[in-house]
């Protein structure tokens, strides 16, 4: 097991509350595993993503634990938590066409960067130039500033920065979301190749976008308000969805060869609740099409196969 | 390159000629002109009606004025490039570069310290401040009460408690009234330096505060960027990237700075009325109350001039330290 994840809660402290973004979250991520996280906007995909790796306010730790590779990870303490970064967890952020800084060459910026972690560059130079190779960027680009740079060739910049020292954890963060689909695809085959070579032990890929996990992912954990709701394997949660929000989105979704000028794409009737005062019990209860009275207490997510998981009082 | 430079060389030769003939324009807009005011100053009589008129068109013709206005314009940009600012009439017969030449040292040693000081000093400390949240609470109100008092306020306040209430400072002059002629002793320095202080402490005093405002401002931005939350998602020490928010946050302060040294021949004119102190601020003041045109117009001279070499200089400087305007100036996008 690479990642072990406890009843980890997290909530965003406002000035009208605490927005209860994360709760009891259970999971595993394996070794060698490309978990696909998903759910729409705001299900806290994102809030799990970076709580494992930069826990700071607004965000606010609850209760929880977390462990990698059998180690536990002090996430709620910023300053202890820093050995760990880059090193064992790191992160290919949303935000990579502005990650680099501007006004630093790249290799300037890497380097003291690396500097700053008590890592050689010099020593680990041929290895970089490698990394770019396979990504397809020319040794030139260290000697560039980033504007030099277009936003794909940024984005696996970032890419080989954030997984220069084999960390055990990879978080990519909706990475794929600022590119067009040709290039999106590149980018996710290139998560997959970087986990065979064994530069990342495990992955968590955050994203909305069903199908590029379906291409790459070998797992797929949906998330909604803030709750799991089902993880399995990728085909069995394409193919064979057991929870109803699980069912409802993947029916959702277009399928290739169906026009949809006839039959109008489906989506799920209601709106997700508001996480400053979340309605008690299974949060999906409202929309769902099956819910009965047992919906108003929590449901546990419990394994119902081998490696699948559901939080749906209907599948016990 | 070549064609960037060519733009911006045809920008400024425009804006300098317009400046100049704004500049020349302006005094003449004024009631009033200024012979009968240089003739008030040799106490020449209008009484002794006939003396008058003769000395009054005498002077009128020797500075030109009784040609048309379009004559005088061309002769204004005749003389103008053969380096003559003409004569100051209040203060006849001293010619204006005269004038100015004497005035612009003092500027310089007011301005030039009391600008670089204030920006360095303040700069450090807004980056300072931004550090923690207590300086922050406790300093940041007191950059703001400093940028937010009224200049003149705060001069006339200095002058009258340091120099006034205290007695340990003078608040007029450039040095001592009684010294007739300076002299390169110590005695003389040390009095200049101490009819420097005030002056120049009022200056620093509201430079620092806006900058140490500006400086913490973009500190905060900069630590907010994106880059900034990347390097610190990848563990990187905050000594690092406060580096960078520094090394980004100085760019626009950097600008200001070369604005405000571009005016330094200007002199400071609210400062330099405050305190009696001779600079070409001082020299524009008196030269409006005595309608002196030539005046006028090398003062504003040496402003235009100013401004438009602080410009090239900015634009020169950000070429050199910031690689996205090196870009965009060859007209290449990312």
């Amino acid at each position: 097991m690479t990642l072990q994840i406890e009843n980890l809660t997290v909530y965003y402290r406002t000035l009208r509350g605490d927005v209860r973004a994360l709760e009891d979250t259970t999971f595993q991520v394996a070794d060698h595993e490309i978990m696909g996280l998903a759910g729409e906007s705001g299900c806290g995909k994102t809030t799990l993503g970076h709580s494992l790796i930069i826990l700071k306010p607004p965000m606010k730790y609850i209760k929880g634990h977390v462990a990698l590779d059998e180690q536990e990870l002090p996430i709620h303490d910023m300053k202890r938590m820093n050995p760990f970064r880059f090193k064992e967890i790191s992160l290919i952020p949303q935000y990579a066409m502005n990650a680099m800084n501007p006004t630093r060459k790249i290799g300037k910026m890497t380097a003291e960067l690396l500097g700053s972690r008590g890592v050689n560059f010099d020593a680990i130079r041929t290895e970089l130039m490698r990394r770019l190779d396979l990504v397809n960027l020319p040794d030139s680009v260290l000697d560039m500033y980033p504007i030099e740079l277009s936003g794909g060739m940024k984005q696996r910049m970032v890419m080989v920065l954030s997984t220069l020292l084999n960390p055990s954890l990879l978080i990519a963060d909706e990475i794929t979301s600022a590119l067009d689909v040709s290039t999106q695809k590149a980018v996710a085959e290139m998560l997959v190749e970087f986990r065979n070579r064994e530069f990342v032990n495990s992955m968590i890929v955050v994203t909305h976008d069903m199908s590029i996990l379906y291409q790459i992912a070998d797992s797929i954990m949906i998330m909604y308000a803030g709750q799991l709701a089902e993880k399995a394997s990728t085909d069995v949660i394409i193919h064979s969805p057991r929870h109803p929000y699980t069912k409802l989105l993947i029916s959702s979704l277009p399928e290739v060869g169906v026009r949809y000028t006839e039959t109008k794409l489906q989506g799920i009737p209601g709106k997700t609740p508001l996480l400053l005062d979340p309605p008690v019990g299974c949060r999906f209860r409202d929309r769902c099409p099956i819910s009965f009275e047992k919906c108003m207490e929590v449901p546990p997510f419990m394994e119902v196969e081998q490696d699948h998981y559901v939080a749906c009082w209907r599948e016990f | 390159m070549r064609s960037y430079f060519g733009r911006k060389f045809l920008i400024y030769g425009l804006t300098f000629f317009l400046a100049v003939t704004i500049d020349w324009m302006i005094p003449r807009f004024m009631p009033g002109d200024p012979i009968t005011n240089m003739l008030a100053n040799f106490s020449v009589s209008s009484t002794n009606s006939n003396a008058y008129a003769e000395m009054r068109a005498y002077y009128t013709q020797l500075f030109g004025l009784d040609l048309p206005l379009w004559q005088q314009y061309l002769n204004f940009w005749k003389s103008l490039f053969h380096g003559d600012l003409g004569i100051s009439t209040s203060q006849f017969p001293t010619s204006v570069a005269a004038v100015l030449l004497r005035a612009v040292p003092y500027d310089i040693f007011l301005l030039v310290p009391g600008i670089l000081l204030s920006w360095y000093a303040g700069n450090k400390f807004g980056a300072f401040a931004a550090r923690s949240r207590w300086l922050d609470n406790t300093i940041s109100p007191l950059g703001y009460i400093l940028t937010a008092t009224p200049y003149m306020w705060l001069g006339i306040l200095l002058a009258w408690f340091f120099g006034i209430v205290l007695g340990i400072f003078p608040i007029a002059g450039a040095y001592s009234f009684n010294i007739v002629k300076p002299t390169l002793s110590f005695s003389f320095i040390r009095n200049l330096l101490w009819h420097w202080f005030l002056p120049f402490a009022s200056l620093f005093l509201v430079g620092f505060g806006g900058q140490a405002i500006g400086m913490r401002n973009l500190i905060i931005y900069e630590i907010e960027a994106d880059y900034s939350r990347y390097l610190e998602a990848l563990g990187a020490p905050t000594r690092l990237i406060r580096k960078y928010a520094f090394r980004n946050a100085i760019l626009p302060q950097i600008t200001g700075l070369a604005l405000s040294l571009g005016v330094v021949v200007a002199g400071a004119l609210v400062t330099e009325v405050v305190f009696s102190y001779p600079g070409i601020g001082y020299q524009l003041l008196a030269a409006i109350q005595g309608q002196d045109y030539f005046l006028i117009q090398g003062c504003f001279l040496f402003i235009i001039i100013g401004v438009l070499l602080a410009n090239f200089i900015i634009d020169i400087t950000y070429i050199m330290i910031d690689p996205r305007t090196r870009r965009g100036m060859t007209g290449e996008t990312a």
